[in-house]
């Protein structure tokens, strides 16, 4: 299943990465899914995507809850808590 | 009703003006201007970065101010947030919504703030004597975003 992910803010510099392409295996997942796949990679990825980090999601431009689910084509978005205004 | 993300500045009276300009069912106009202050949490602020995620920050600002539609008399409302760098006392946020009436106009206008802090993905980033930050989103902004749930 082929998804776009995008990361944001403190985390995007945690990670080191704006985006990326990601194929996930299986035809169902969930953001908290695609969250573990990622931070197995260990090193930054797992300190930046760990439970203890309070994170916020998106799905499609649409804030969305950890056990949101994705589809093919989905663009996902993790970042942290917003502070604008 | 507009909604602009940008970088340049903009013209506060101008736009005050123009949400009730030949509408004569419009009583009461009220607005609200976020600035960058130069302390932050006991740190100097040089200047402020503001990141945005572009397409989804048009979407959940124009949600917030349709469901602020649907709660108030809300004849006309503008809201811009500005991108980029900013330095001390430059404007970042302006909210105005024109009403029938004062109540409903104050309402909305803070209506639409609240759900903007925490809701928006904007992130600002501040630049201090002591290095790069990331600001920290506050328990109050969640508390004043969640005295509005029905």
């Amino acid at each position: 299943m082929k998804i776009k992910v995008l990361f944001f803010a403190a985390l995007r510099e945690q990670v080191g990465a704006a985006s990326e392409d990601i194929d996930l295996p299986g035809e169902k997942s969930t953001i908290a899914a695609l969250r573990s796949h990622l931070a197995a990679r260990g090193g930054a990825w797992q300190s930046a995507l760990s439970e203890k980090k309070l994170l916020r999601f998106a799905i499609n431009q649409d804030m969305a809850a950890p056990d949101a689910l994705l589809k093919a084509g989905d663009e996902v978005a993790f970042f942290p808590p917003v502070t604008g205004g | 009703m507009k909604v602009l993300v940008q970088r340049e500045d903009f013209d506060c009276g101008a736009e005050i003006e123009a949400v009730a300009r030949g509408n004569a069912k419009v009583g009461a106009v009220a607005s609200f201007v976020g600035l960058v202050r130069d302390i932050n949490e006991d740190a100097a602020v040089r200047t402020m970065t503001l990141e945005h995620y572009p397409g989804m920050t048009e979407r959940s600002i124009a949600q917030i101010v349709e469901e602020a539609r649907m709660r108030w008399n809300v004849i006309d409302c503008t809201v811009i947030h500005r991108v980029g760098e900013l330095i001390p006392t430059d404007r970042i946020v302006l909210v105005v919504v024109a009403s029938g009436h004062r109540g409903d106009a104050f309402e909305a206008c803070e209506f639409i703030m609240d759900y903007l802090k925490t809701r928006a993905p904007f992130w600002k980033k501040e630049q201090t004597p002591e290095g790069t930050r990331w600001v920290e989103a506050r328990a109050g902004d969640d508390k004043a975003a969640a005295r509005w749930k029905k």
